[in-house]
């Protein structure tokens, strides 16, 4: 102890001993890393979506758009995956949304806090099922015996959305401040009056753009509609009794094409689906962090 | 709490008898529908667990436990085993955690120490779009792009530098090719980054800052301080996360189809050809054709299902205490 002081005296407290230059050294190393692990993985991101886009742009007309599916070669377009894609993704919305936001205005305003966690628990693991496995579900439920169908293929769509739904709007009703609903309350309101009139439209905005992600989630799934709707023809389909043709299945068919000209057109229908994800996706999110900040930020 | 007492004197005083009926309707039903709602969550994913296991229930009683010994994927004379396919899983999901572990944690750290105040959501948020991208993208990138590049220059230069090692150096045979173990590991550690880095974010914010001041005040540098204060404080939690992260990946179907090349074998070189469980589930959806077929697709859809409970059941629970002391902090 005296012999640190001496020498701390002697150099003055600033003067860098060897041992301190190492540390800094080590210290250097390890931010530049840092640095070099995030530049590769925003790096990976441009360049994953730097080549679709330049694959993609070159096959990418309105034509492509507007036509179906050629069986060889390449003519043809995707229109029909485009429709039978928004076919699947409504229904499943349609479905999904609705529960999704129930299970979570059960969770974060009506249950105990026990069943609460348990139930978000069950909603967690659910979320962590492979989504293939989601596919052999809905196979052995509505495909054996019968055939394939859009309906099965958008109810295997709402079971991957679901837990999304659910955990974010739970998320985000739970930043409601207690002090809101004592507010209404106090005023007299009940509690489904104060939950339906008061919580739920406070974080409505919030609910929307979690959902929005599952809707972008859902529109770029393929493993669940391979057991369900992968069995189409080239033409387009609007019936929900029958396989119904989606991009992710016809960009996974033309990717294991030999054909370069399949090829093209998994590049091209590849850009059409990573641009609606992407926008959906940049679009929520700002919202999303915009909606949190002023909920938290009235809550304290 | 409060609210729920303050409620009740409240109403009958402003309203009348039928006021107090349709709010105790309201109450009951809001509670009765949305409860429903929460059970028909629970129902899916039981049903989920009964019907995967009833459709390889076959192919269970047939192969019994022995399918998770044997190998020999053999439709033609109806012999089917998991052995080669749960190899490939091992392999492709332990190898990208092994890339993804330290690059997430680096991020991370990046992310809530390093990063200039104002770059850190949108890097944030760049990294996170990375887990956006749908898997069939990433898979058709791999083998169009990914994969020739690994086949002309990273797998020979690779070989020839690590060939040698001890103990690994037989994970980097010849045979370079487009397709193999090696691609489908480097589309899974970038399925698994942006997961893993966004949890041990949010673990490494419940930090207490009076822990890292300390330490710093101690006279230590940010590299000292965020392996005595930061990293001990989060381990639980970033285990939680690679736990999942590992979930990811052993689940993940599409991505892997495209690029493992989808053929049986174990090979101790990871250039060479492979399949895991869920991408062999996902090659087969055309080709299967006898009733033991189905089934024992179902038997390998039944391992995954029973793999991720597993991790998600776990990580779950870690990865919600790290988070449980950020309120408690609060």
């Amino acid at each position: 102890m005296t012999v640190s002081t001496n020498e701390m005296s002697q150099r003055g407290p600033c003067a860098q001993t060897g041992n301190l230059r190492r540390r800094r050294l080590i210290n250097r190393a390890l931010e530049v890393t840092a640095w070099v692990a995030a530049v590769i993985a925003v790096g990976t991101l441009a360049v994953v979506i730097g080549s679709v886009v330049l694959k993609g742009i070159s096959s990418l007309s309105w034509q492509f758009l507007t036509t179906p599916t050629a069986p060889f070669g390449s003519g043809g377009g995707i229109s029909n995956a485009i429709i039978g894609t928004g076919i699947l993704v409504a229904v499943a919305t349609a479905m999904a949304v609705p529960l999704g936001m129930l299970i979570a205005i059960f969770t974060s305003e009506l249950a105990g806090p026990r069943l609460s966690f348990l139930f978000r628990y069950v909603l967690d693991v659910l979320n962590g099922v492979p989504t293939i496995i989601i596919g052999i579900f809905i196979f052995g439920l509505m495909v054996v015996g019968h055939q394939q169908s859009g309906l099965a293929g958008s109810v295997a769509l709402t079971i991957v959305m679901l837990p999304l739904v659910a955990r974010s709007s739970h998320e985000v009703l739970s930043l409601v401040p207690d002090a809101v609903k004592e507010a209404a309350m106090a005023l007299g309101a009940s509690r489904w009056r104060t939950t339906l009139t008061v919580v739920v439209p406070t974080a409505l905005s919030g609910m929307i753009t979690g959902a929005l992600l599952a809707v972008a989630r859902a529109a770029g799934e393929t493993a669940p509609l391979l057991f369900t709707s992968s069995i189409f023809p080239n033409l387009v389909q609007t019936k929900l009794s029958q396989a119904l043709p989606n991009i992710p299945v016809t960009i996974f068919q033309f990717s294991e094409s030999p054909e370069p000209a399949k090829h093209a057109q998994a590049w091209a229908a590849a850009l059409v689906l990573i641009a609606f994800v992407l926008l959906i996706n940049v679009t929520a999110r700002s919202f999303l962090a915009r909606s949190r900040r002023q909920l938290g930020s009235s809550g304290r | 709490m409060n609210g729920t007492h303050a409620a009740s004197p409240v109403n009958p005083v402003l309203t009348g008898n039928q006021r107090r009926f349709v709010d105790r309707f309201g109450d009951h039903g809001l509670y009765v529908i949305t409860l429903l709602s929460a059970l028909g969550s629970v129902v899916i994913a039981g049903g989920l667990a009964y019907k995967v296991l009833s459709e390889a229930r076959i192919a269970i009683s047939t192969f019994g436990l022995g399918f998770l010994t044997t190998g020999n994927w053999d439709p033609v004379h109806n012999h089917f085993g998991a052995v080669e396919f749960i190899f490939g899983t091992a392999v492709s999901s332990f190898g990208a955690l092994l890339i993804a572990t330290p690059l997430s944690i680096a991020i991370a750290l990046f992310l809530t120490e390093l990063s200039p105040r104002r770059a850190r959501t949108p890097i944030g948020i760049l990294v996170e779009l990375l887990a956006a991208i749908p898997s069939v993208i990433l898979g058709l990138w791999g083998i169009l792009i990914l994969g020739p590049v690994l086949q002309r220059t990273i797998e020979p230069a690779l070989h020839s530098a690590l060939h040698r090692t001890p103990f690994i150096g037989n994970l980097f045979g010849t045979n370079y090719s487009i397709v193999g173990l090696f691609p489908a590991i480097l589309i899974l550690t970038i399925m698994t980054v942006p997961i893993v880095s966004s949890l041990t974010r949010e673990i490494f914010a419940t930090v207490p800052s009076g822990t890292k001041e300390a330490s710093l005040a101690l006279g230590a540098t940010r590299w000292e301080m965020i392996k005595t204060s930061v990293l001990p404080y989060s381990r639980s939690g970033i285990i939680g996360a690679v736990i999942l992260g590992l979930g990811r990946a052993v689940g993940e179907a599409i991505a892997v189809t495209q690029v493992i090349g989808g053929s049986e074998g174990i090979h101790s070189n990871i250039f060479l050809p492979a399949d895991t469980l869920a991408s062999r589930i996902a090659g087969q959806y055309q080709g299967a054709t006898t009733q033991l077929q189905i089934s024992s697709i179902a038997y390998l859809g039944a391992i995954l299902l029973v793999l991720s409970v597993i991790f998600n059941g776990v990580a779950r629970l870690l990865v919600r205490n790290a988070r449980g002391r950020l309120q408690d902090a609060r």
